[in-house]
């Protein structure tokens, strides 16, 4: 037999029961929870008099409607009809349910994804299932962490277990050390223009090699948070040492002899070095320029520095006509440079890249100088948490000062479904996950960056390689 | 769940690669606390213009596929997230089957749990099917039991679907019904997973 994948071990470990179909049951170990996509779920239960069975396994915030102006006014000012009527809904269910909870103005709330591994709730070698896809920026702690649908959501809720079938397992190596202006977000959008935005799907990739082990936790998390952008179920990457520090003392982290205990466990969180992975790639970031996308899906991405390439240079058709379809709706020509293209809009935020670290970055390209006229940009931190902290360094007054608007915890505008959205036509410079049509507003341009190239952005007023400004 | 056993209907093409679930049902119609209800903002932005005018381009607004039941569409279906209001608002509009080179896995997963059929034919396959229903006739029969997808030329495609799938749809099982059925595993999993693992909630 040859070894296990960390994939591999994790589902192992929580396999409930196989049916004869070949499905199987899988254990739930966090099951998080956020407005839009859990009311059907609860009214579910309710209409089939069943109970939630392991309301101490959740954790629920809310984060995808929520302002991100005056949130201390509470759900009765949210102005929108239905996003007030999800949150309330929220409210209501999580107390008859008994769920932990972390309301909108409450310090600790924010993006699911922040908040999770903040709470130390995300812990190595977990399998953690949420009705959002970004769900995959868990497996940055080595947690087998995918987005479910809320028919799931129900059935976690009632039996906490999925019904899940095997992903494949694929490998995804990034070696070499990175031009400074080179991050983490340019890595994962590298490698989703490398393998397509259906590359991964059906595996679950596992980060690995040199680069990755030289990231922060919160690059990480950016890494495997756009997992899914490659079509992936989920991301992965084995706990280390940075792990285990990240989580020490945390709420949600075990203390004392469970810590020991725990950090025995959770060092045999490795794939075997005689696994067998189903595909393979590598990715030398050595020779990375910071990454933009010029189209609408992730995988249409070239280094700010290349111009964007034709659709000929495509073999298949249909991606021939994505990209031209693409190019149409951002108002771009192949062959164009992204660098100097005018941008009307900065978003730093999203479960991507809305951190402390994603924060000082940005902090310390802006520092002293000024939003180009015309910008309008924005800052929305992942968490009530990351905001506390970046005030107290700081850096809420060197982001007002550049011209920046500093705004209170959510998703904001990496979906739009609060106020937060772009007019039609407008681009958009944003460390978001997501360059979909429509995504950020009916017309909008998105174009996906890391934070110091929207920083850069910002400031220049139009896309900018920020390897120049640093 | 209705269950899916065969199906006669008019199908429409959409012939798109990557629809993804933003395009499927943008999110100003996420706001729901409801999973009925959807079929207004399916495809919006396809099927609506800045004014809220039908787009009369749109095959979904032209008469000869108001009662289309199934869809023929490009790679990669559904991909994005992980929003059920996608397959909601397809099944709200009358959609039942699915047909596409290939689908998003979150997406392809969430359509069994409400009854829809999505069904993956090879590229060549789908392109003379989307030809087919560009035509004049444009009836197509989904026969799930016998896995045969038969064009209105009467040029039949055979597809591959997982038995559990399968099954699942064809008694129009409650999935949380039979998992519930395995109480006593969990309990007994539960059990015996905290043993020397005090960490465990
Ligand atoms: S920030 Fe964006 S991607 Fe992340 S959970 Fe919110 S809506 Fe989803």
């Amino acid at each position: 037999m040859p070894g296990k994948t960390l994939y591999d071990k994790i589902w192992d470990s929580h396999l409930v029961a196989t049916e004869s179909d070949g499905t199987s049951l899988l254990y739930i170990d966090l099951h998080l929870i956020h407005e839009v996509t859990s009311p059907q779920a609860f009214a579910g239960l309710r209409a089939a008099g069943r109970a939630v069975r392991r309301p101490d396994l959740m954790l629920a915030v809310a984060d995808h409607n929520t302002p991100t102006l005056k949130q201390d006014a509470g759900i009765a000012a949210v102005a929108d009809g239905e996003a007030r009527l999800q949150l309330e809904t929220l409210d209501r269910n999580v107390a008859e349910a008994g769920v932990e909870y972390f309301p909108m103005g409450d310090v600790r709330n924010g993006i699911v994804h922040v908040v999770g591994p903040e709470q130390g709730r995300t812990q190595p070698g977990m399998t953690i299932v949420c009705g959002d896809s970004h769900t995959s920026t868990h497996g940055a702690f080595g947690a087998l962490a995918f987005g479910i649908g809320t028919s799931e959501v129900e059935h976690v809720m009632a039996t906490q277990t999925l019904r899940a079938r095997k992903a494949k397992n694929m490998r995804v190596r990034f070696e070499g050390a990175p031009a400074r202006g080179v991050y983490a977000k340019d890595y994962v959008l590298a490698m989703i223009g490398a393998i397509g935005m259906g590359g991964g799907t059906g595996h679950v990739i596992e980060y690995d090699g040199p680069a990755i082990r030289a990231l922060s936790m919160e690059a990480r998390m950016t890494v495997c948070n756009m997992s899914i952008e490659a079509g992936a179920r989920a991301g992965l990457i084995a706990p280390d040492e940075n792990t285990f520090r990240y989580l020490m003392g945390r709420a949600g982290a075990p203390k004392g002899g469970a810590w020991q205990e725990a950090l025995l466990y959770w060092k045999t969180l490795h794939a075997d070095p005689d696994c067998v992975w189903d595909a393979e790639h590598t990715i030398d970031v050595s020779s990375l320029a910071p990454q933009v996308t010029w189209g609408t899906n992730p995988g249409q991405v070239c280094g700010v520095d290349e111009t964007i390439p034709s659709p000929d240079e495509y073999e298949e058709a249909i991606q021939r006509d994505t990209a031209r379809r693409a190019l149409a709706y951002m108002g771009l020509e192949s062959g164009q440079k992204l660098e100097g293209l005018k941008i009307d809009r900065v978003f730093i935020g999203s479960c991507t890249n809305a951190r402390i670290e994603d924060l000082r970055v940005v902090a310390e390209i802006v520092k002293g100088a000024r939003v180009a006229a015309g910008v309008r940009a924005l800052v929305v931190p992942g968490s009530g948490l990351v905001r506390a902290q970046a005030e107290e360094e700081e850096l809420d007054r060197i982001f007002i000062d550049a011209g920046f608007e500093w705004r209170e915890p959510g998703c904001s505008m990496c979906l739009g479904m609060n106020p937060d959205i772009a007019a039609p036509g407008e681009r958009v410079a944003s460390t978001s996950n997501r360059n979909f049509e429509g995504r950020q507003g009916r017309g909008a341009r998105t174009h996906l960056m890391s934070p110091a190239s929207a920083a850069a952005a910002a400031l220049a007023g139009a896309i900018t390689d920020v390897r120049g400004m640093q | 769940m209705k269950p899916f056993t065969t199906l006669t209907a008019p199908a429409a093409p959409l012939p798109i690669a990557n629809l993804d679930t933003d395009q499927i049902i943008p999110k100003q119609f996420l706001a729901t606390v409801e999973r009925t209800g959807l079929a207004k903002g399916l495809f919006y932005d396809l099927r609506f213009d800045e004014e809220g005018r039908e787009k009369p381009d749109c095959p979904l607004n032209q008469s000869a596929f108001a009662d289309a039941q199934i869809l023929i569409a490009g790679a990669n279906f559904g991909c994005g997230s992980s929003r059920e209001h996608a397959p909601w608002a397809l099944a709200d509009f009358g959609i039942r089957a699915l047909i596409a080179p290939s689908f998003a896995d979150i997406f392809y997963n969430n359509c069994f749990n409400n009854g829809l059929l999505p069904i993956v034919l090879p590229q060549g396959a789908v392109d003379e099917l989307m030809a087919e229903a560009k035509g004049a006739n444009h009836v197509f029969v989904v026969d799930l039991a016998k896995q045969i997808v038969s064009a209105p030329s009467g040029k039949t495609f055979n597809f591959d679907i997982d038995p559990g799938r399968k099954r699942k749809l064809l008694e129009g099982l409650d999935d949380i019904g039979l998992s519930l059925k395995r109480e006593e595993d969990i309990a007994r999993f539960e059990d015996l997973r905290r043993i020397g693992a005090a960490w465990r909630r």
